[in-house]
């Protein structure tokens, strides 16, 4: 666990006179699980659209693999193998969950005008792709995303960014719409997803999610690192005061 | 929800066509059939003529409605087929009619506007983001007002006759105990569009573009190339129904295609296209088509006044709306749950 799989040194951005992001540096361990904490404003999309190449820093490095990289594009992040997972998650409810699941790259058979979809394939794969992540209602690869539920959406969009050759993968608030059980599912594959090898970054402003599963943590705050620590360095209690920068956040859950 | 390891088995076979989006529009055109066949039955809807009339009236709105029902399923629109059709017809007229063109040249005249008025649609719905539906509007009026002024200027009417296509009568006018060789290639691209819908990376795109655009292009789906090339379809498959009723016809009219502005997109609907995107099928479609032939030509066959054909079909668009949502209601169901 020494060589991080992706370390980002002093990264600034700058909105105008607005400082978005002052200064962060961060670490992902592959195999690991990152947990990105903060309030609504804090700057975990803005450095999570850096991440993931969406966004360009004005200030610091970004190292993958321990060599510099500068991301022009998404794409670029994707060659690398760094997949992200949007809140809403981007599958299309009217299409079966095995289209799903290769849209847009899709696998064929045949040949020049007669290359086709290889629809038998794509089931197949897709089935044992989501089965692996735990899901075990779904059975028919023909079945439309719209009757899934929000963890099993979830569950699917990790599965696909997974098979498509994640090595680092970014979850922005994946539990932050569901239930108590759908996020429970969820919470089991970003394990699952740990336990391949997969370095992963969790974004939640959710402190219980990221207690169950993170293994360090940073908190931020007006675009500023609040925190970093590891796993079992900090209570429940002191995250939730730090989120939400200072004592009163206590005060209110006592409150209650 | 409770995530299990549970037997529940695939869908059965019957429970999957009740759930194809095509279902509802076979049903419905079977009924229609029916309804007609008793009502118009004696006064000739069911013999061959009667049978050649609805299917050639439901072939040449079909090919245009086959694009126009993928573009609706890619989430876009067009409005503009109806200038095309007439423009088509009125190129090939003037050219090959009135200047003695060869038609190889006049056809691909009508063509390459097909090409030219997709993709100006194309490029202005991808790049400024505006609706289809305004900007295909605003290209019908454009297109409608220059091909009805220009015949004018040139040819000195807007209804140019053409008496010899060449070697485009073989194979735009044949006709056979009264059926039109347009039926022939409505099917052809039937079978184009189901290959491409169901069988291609394109058709799995066109669901993704219209079903949730975002998700699509994050997903690497090349979405405007997706809509160009639906677009192009369209206006180019006008242009073939124009070139194709001048050379039927023997005429050329400017003005000739409008009323497919709207019932391109009735008999998509109608066959179970959804209007926000996302859903359909080409046998829907194909179904829808033909229900808009029955009833047009239905309706002449019961010897009622056909001034009410306007208010049927509305009637039926109420009832196609209204079922389709159903119908994918339903399909969203399956597989939620037992129930």
């Amino acid at each position: 666990m020494n060589q991080p799989l992706m370390r980002l040194q002093g990264v600034s951005c700058a909105f105008g006179n607005n400082l978005a992001l002052d200064s962060v540096s961060i670490e992902v361990q592959p195999g690991e699980i990152t947990c990105l904490l903060g309030d609504n404003g804090a700057g975990k999309s803005t450095l999570i659209k850096i991440m993931s190449g969406v966004q360009r820093p004005t200030g610091g490095t970004i190292e993958f693999e321990g060599r510099p990289v500068r991301f022009e594009s998404p794409r670029d992040a994707q060659l690398l193998g760094i997949g992200t997972v949007h809140q809403d998650v981007g599958l299309i409810p009217l299409i079966s969950v095995a289209r799903n699941f290769f849209l847009g790259s899709e696998p064929t058979i045949g040949w020049g005008p007669f290359r086709r979809l290889d629809h038998g394939a794509a089931r197949r794969i897709a089935l044992e792709q989501i089965a692996e992540m735990g899901i075990r209602r779904v059975h028919d690869a023909d079945q439309l995303v719209g009757t899934m539920s929000g963890g099993e959406r979830q569950a699917l969009a990790i599965a696909r960014a997974l098979y498509f050759g994640a090595r680092l993968l970014i979850l922005d608030e994946p539990t932050a719409a569901l239930g108590v059980k759908e996020a429970a599912i969820v919470i089991d594959q970003i394990k699952r997803a740990r336990a391949k090898g997969v370095a992963l970054v969790f974004i939640t402003h959710n402190a219980t999610h990221a207690m169950a599963v993170g293994d360090r943590f940073t908190v931020l705050m007006h675009g500023r690192v609040a925190a970093q620590f590891l796993k079992g360095e900090k209570t429940r209690e002191q995250v939730l005061d730090l989120m939400a920068g200072g004592e009163q956040y206590t005060a209110m859950e006592l409150a209650d | 929800m409770t995530i299990e390891t549970s037997p529940a088995a695939r869908p059965s076979a019957p429970g999957r066509i009740f759930a194809a989006s095509w279902f509802g529009p076979l049903l419905a055109a079977i009924l229609m059939y029916l309804f007609f066949a008793v009502t118009g039955g004696g006064k000739g809807f069911l013999t061959v003529s009667g049978t050649a009339g609805w299917l050639n009236t439901a072939a040449e709105l079909g090919i245009i409605a086959i694009p126009i029902g993928l573009l609706m399923i890619a989430g876009e629109f067009d409005l503009s087929t109806g200038s095309v059709v007439g423009a088509a017809s009125i190129i090939v007229a003037v050219g090959t009619g009135f200047y003695g063109l060869p038609i190889a040249l006049t056809a691909s005249a009508a063509v390459l506007l097909g090409i030219g008025v997709g993709s100006f649609n194309a490029f202005l719905v991808n790049r400024t983001r505006l609706p289809s539906f305004i900007v295909t509007l605003a290209s019908n009026f454009l297109l409608a007002g220059s091909a009805l002024g220009l015949s004018r200027l040139i040819a000195g009417s807007s209804n140019v006759s053409l008496k010899d296509a060449g070697f485009l009568e073989p194979v735009l006018a044949t006709k056979a105990y009264g059926f039109n060789i347009s039926i022939v290639w409505w099917l052809l691209e039937a079978l184009l569009g189901i290959w491409v819908l169901q069988q291609t990376r394109l058709g799995n795109w066109i669901f993704a573009t219209g079903g949730n655009l975002d998700g699509a292009r994050r997903a690497g789906v090349p979405v405007s190339r997706v809509k160009l090339t639906l677009f192009i379809w369209t206006s180019v498959s006008a242009a073939f129904v124009g070139t194709l009723q001048a050379v039927a016809y023997n005429s050329g009219n400017a003005v000739s295609g409008q009323g497919y502005v709207f019932q391109t997109a009735i008999a998509a609907v109608i066959g179970g296209v959804l209007l926000t995107g996302g859903f359909g099928s080409v046998p829907g479609i194909v179904f829808g088509t033909m229900i808009y032939g029955i009833v047009s030509l239905g309706l002449f066959y019961t010897g009622w006044p056909t001034d009410w054909l306007a208010t049927f079909i509305g009637g039926l668009l109420v009832v196609a709306v209204l079922t389709n949502n159903l119908l994918r209601e339903a399909a969203l169901r399956r597989g939620r749950g037992r129930s």
